[in-house]
C-alpha cells in the first residue's frame, strides 16, 4: 500500500550518542526490543511462507490439464477429473455480482463525497463503514432466508443468481468505501475548473471526478473482486455446490470453486485432498493475480500528483 | 446564452466529450444525477436494516419460545419438524467457540501485528520496508478456504499438534484450561490459525498510523537523548493508540465472523469444553456444518444464531469506527475494508 512515507522518513533521524547515567541499560533495552521486534516480524512472515511452500508443493503435484478442463467426479475417491464445474460458477457469480456492486458502490462513493452537503451521505459514508464488517456467513443467511427459501413471496432456490446476489452485498462496501478514499484524492481544483468552465454538477463528476479516479476505481472494484472469488460462507447457503457446468441463473444449484475444495478437504480420501489442493493453488493463483493487478492499474499516488 | 458555445476552452476542440453545457435543461439532469446516487447510497442502508429485520423475522419462532435460553444454554437438541419447534436451541456452547477462538487470535495476533508494524515503520532497514510490507499483505489475498485445507491437512496435524501437546504436558498442569488430553482439531488450533488470518488487517492499519508520527516529535525525542524504543514508546506508541485500538478491533470483527477455516479447524463438538486443547464449535462454523442438512425449525434457529452473531460484530464494529473517528481519525486504506 501506499502511504505517503517519503515525507515522514523516520531514519534520517537518529538517536543522539551521549553517554547519561544508565546508559548502558537503556542501550541494552533498546537493543533487546529491537531483537523482539525483529522475532515479531519473522513469527508473522513464517506462516506465509509455510502457506505458500505447502500450496505450490501439493498444489502442483495435482495439478494437470485434466484438472483445468474437466469437470469434478461424483465421488471423491476416484482419481482424476478436475474442478472445471468450479472455476466457471466462479466466473459465472463473481461477473454477475460485479454488474450489481461496483455501480451501485461506486454510486453510493460518489454520492458520499461529491454531495457532502447532504444530510445522508455522513449516515451513508458511516453504514458502508460498519457494513464491511459484516459476517460473510450473515449475508448468506440473509439471501437465503429472502430469495432461496422464499420469504418475500417467490423462490430462486439454491442458484447462481442466489450466490451472486450474496456475492455483491459482500462486495458493495469494499467497493464503496475504497471508491471513497480515491473520490476524495480527486484535487478541488480540477472540479472548480469544470465549474468555471460552466460544467454542471453531473458533467463535473461523471467528466471530471470519475476519469481522473479511474484508475483508483477500477482497484477498489477489482480488490473487491478479489475477495468475492475466495469467499466460501456465503455460498454455502446460497449457490450449494454442482457436480456439473450449469447455465442457469435462477433453480439449479451452482458450484464455484471454493466450495468444491472446502467439501474435498473436509472428505477422507487421498484423491478428494489432492485435488482440493491444486484447487487451492488454482484459486490462490485467480486471486494473487487479481490483486496484484488491482494494485498496479491504481497507483493512489497518482492522483496525488 | 452567452455562455452558449462560445467558450474559450471549447472553441479551441478542446471539449472535455461531445456533450454540450446546455442551459435549459440545467437542474432537471442534476437533480436525476442526485438522486440516482442518493438512491445507491440509501440503499446501503436499506439493505442493512433489511438484514437485520428479515432474518430476526424469520428466527422470530424460536426465538419466542427459547427467549433467554437461546443465548444462555448450550443444549442444542435439533428438532426435525417443518412447522413447528420441537427441539431446544441453546446457543452459548458457539458463542464460547467464537469468543474463545477470537479471544486466542487477537492474544496472538495483536502483540505480533503491533511489533511488526512499529518495525517496519520506525526500525526496519529502508530497503526491506517495503518488501516486508507486502509480504504480510499477501497474506490478506489467501482466501479463508485455502487457510481451513492448510491448517486441516497440514499445519496443525503436523505442526501445532507437538506444541500443544508439550504446553499441555507441562503448564497444563497447573493451568486448568491448558490441561491434557490434547485433540488435534480444537479451540486453539482454529484460534491459531485465525490469528494468522487477522494479522495483516491489524498490521497494516497499525504501520498506516505510525507511519504519521510527525518528523518533528520524532527529532525531538531524539534530541533529549532518547534510544529508539524510547522515542517509539513515548512518541510513537501515544499517538497511534486510538488506530491501534481500532485496528484490534477491526480484527476482532473480522475473526468473530469468520466462517469456514474456524469450521475446518475447530473439531465440531456441541458441548462447551473446560480447555482450549478440546473441540468445540463456533457461531458461523454450527451455520456452515450443519446447514444444509437441518430442517425448517433447525434452519430458523440457525438463522436466529446467525443473528446474535450479527449483532455482536455490529456492536463490535460500530464500536471500532466510533474510537478511531472520536480521536480524530478514520481507518483508512485497502486493509481496512
Amino acid at each position: 500500500m501506499s502511504a505517503p512515507q517519503a515525507s515522514v522518513a523516520p531514519s534520517s533521524v537518529r538517536p543522539l550518542d551521549v553517554r547519561t547515567p544508565n546508559a548502558a541499560k537503556r542501550s541494552r533495552r533498546d537493543r533487546l526490543v529491537t531483537g523482539l521486534l525483529i522475532v515479531a516480524v519473522s513469527l508473522a512472515l513464517f506462516p506465509i511462507v509455510l502457506i505458500f511452500y505447502q500450496v505450490i508443493r501439493k498444489g502442483v503435484g495435482a495439478i494437470s490439464w485434466e484438472f483445468l478442463t474437466t469437470t469434478q467426479p461424483f465421488s471423491q475417491r476416484k482419481t482424476g477429473g478436475g474442478y472445471l464445474n468450479g472455476l466457471v460458477g466462479t466466473f459465472y457469480m463473481v461477473a454477475l455480482a460485479m454488474l450489481v456492486a461496483v455501480p451501485l458502490g461506486v454510486a453510493a462513493a460518489t454520492y458520499v463525497v461529491e454531495y457532502k452537503e447532504s444530510k445522508l451521505a455522513p449516515i451513508v459514508q458511516f453504514f458502508t463503514d460498519v457494513m464491511t464488517g459484516v459476517p460473510s456467513i450473515f449475508i448468506g443467511l440473509y439471501i437465503y432466508a429472502l430469495l432461496v427459501q422464499g420469504s418475500i413471496g417467490f423462490s430462486i432456490g439454491f442458484s447462481t443468481l442466489a450466490g451472486a446476489l450474496a456475492l455483491s452485498l459482500l462486495m458493495i462496501p469494499i467497493v464503496a468505501r475504497s471508491s471513497e478514499e480515491v473520490l476524495r484524492l480527486v484535487p478541488d481544483d480540477l472540479r472548480n475548473a469544470a465549474f468555471g468552465l460552466g460544467a454542471r454538477r453531473w458533467q463535473v463528476v461523471t467528466q471530471v471526478v470519475w476519469p481522473t479516479a479511474s484508475s483508483g476505481l477500477i482497484t477498489g472494484s477489482m480488490l473487491a473482486v478479489g475477495r468475492a472469488a475466495g469467499e466460501t460462507a456465503p455460498l454455502l447457503l446460497t449457490a450449494l455446490g454442482a457436480f456439473t457446468i450449469v447455465p442457469k441463473l435462477v433453480n439449479a444449484a451452482q458450484s464455484a470453486l471454493p466450495l468444491i475444495i472446502y467439501d474435498e478437504a473436509r472428505g477422507p480420501f487421498a484423491a478428494g485432498q489432492a485435488r482440493a489442493w491444486a484447487g487451492a493453488l488454482e484459486l490462490m493463483l485467480i486471486v494473487l493475480v487479481v490483486t496484484i493487478i488491482a494494485r498496479r492499474v491504481g497507483r493512489r499516488s497518482e492522483i496525488q500528483q | 446564452m452567452l455562455m452558449g458555445n462560445t467558450m474559450p476552452a471549447l472553441d479551441r476542440g478542446q471539449r472535455p466529450s461531445g456533450r454540450h453545457v446546455t442551459r435549459n435543461k440545467k437542474s432537471s439532469a442534476d437533480r436525476w444525477f442526485k438522486w440516482i446516487l442518493g438512491l445507491a447510497g440509501a440503499g446501503v442502508l436499506i439493505v442493512l436494516a433489511a438484514m437485520l429485520v428479515s432474518t430476526a423475522v424469520d428466527a422470530w419462532p424460536v426465538f419466542k419460545r427459547e427467549g433467554w435460553q437461546f443465548v444462555t444454554s448450550s443444549i442444542w437438541d435439533p428438532g426435525t419438524s417443518r412447522t413447528e419447534i420441537t427441539g431446544s436451541y441453546g446457543a452459548l456452547a458457539f458463542i464460547v467457540g467464537t469468543l474463545a477462538t477470537s479471544g486466542i487470535a487477537l492474544a496472538i495476533a495483536v502483540p505480533l501485528a503491533v511489533g511488526s508494524a512499529l518495525y517496519l515503520t520506525h526500525a526496519a532497514p529502508r530497503w526491506l520496508r517495503k518488501p516486508l510490507t507486502y509480504t504480510i499483505e499477501l497474506l490478506a489475498a489467501v482466501p479463508s478456504v485455502v487457510y481451513g485445507l492448510w491448517g486441516l491437512l497440514f499445519f496443525v496435524p503436523v505442526f501445532l499438534r507437538p506444541v500443544m501437546d508439550l504446553v499441555a504436558g507441562s503448564l497444563g498442569r497447573f493451568v486448568p484450561f491448558l490441561a491434557p488430553p490434547v485433540v488435534t482439531y480444537n479451540y486453539f488450533a482454529a484460534g491459531v490459525v485465525l490469528s494468522i488470518m487477522i494479522l495483516p488487517i491489524i498490521t497494516a492499519i497499525s504501520r498506516e498510523v505510525m507511519s504519521k508520527t510527525p518528523q518533528s516529535e520524532i527529532a525531538a525525542a531524539y534530541g533529549l537523548g532518547a534510544t529508539r524504543w524510547e522515542m517509539m514508546r513515548f512518541v510513537v506508541l501515544p499517538r497511534a493508540r486510538p488506530g491501534i485500538i481500532g485496528a484490534t478491533m477491526l480484527g476482532l470483527g473480522r475473526a468473530l465472523g469468520e466462517t469456514i477455516a474456524v469450521a475446518m479447524l475447530i473439531g465440531g463438538s456441541k458441548q462447551i469444553a473446560d480447555s482450549i486443547f478440546l473441540g468445540g464449535q463456533s457461531m458461523a462454523g454450527i451455520i456452515a456444518v450443519t446447514f444444509q442438512e437441518a430442517a425448517p425449525e433447525n434452519v430458523k434457529a440457525l438463522i436466529g444464531v446467525g443473528v446474535v452473531l450479527f449483532i455482536i460484530t455490529l456492536i463490535v464494529n460500530v464500536m471500532a469506527r466510533l474510537i478511531v473517528r472520536l480521536t480524530g481519525g478514520r481507518l483508512l486504506g485497502d486493509a481496512s475494508v
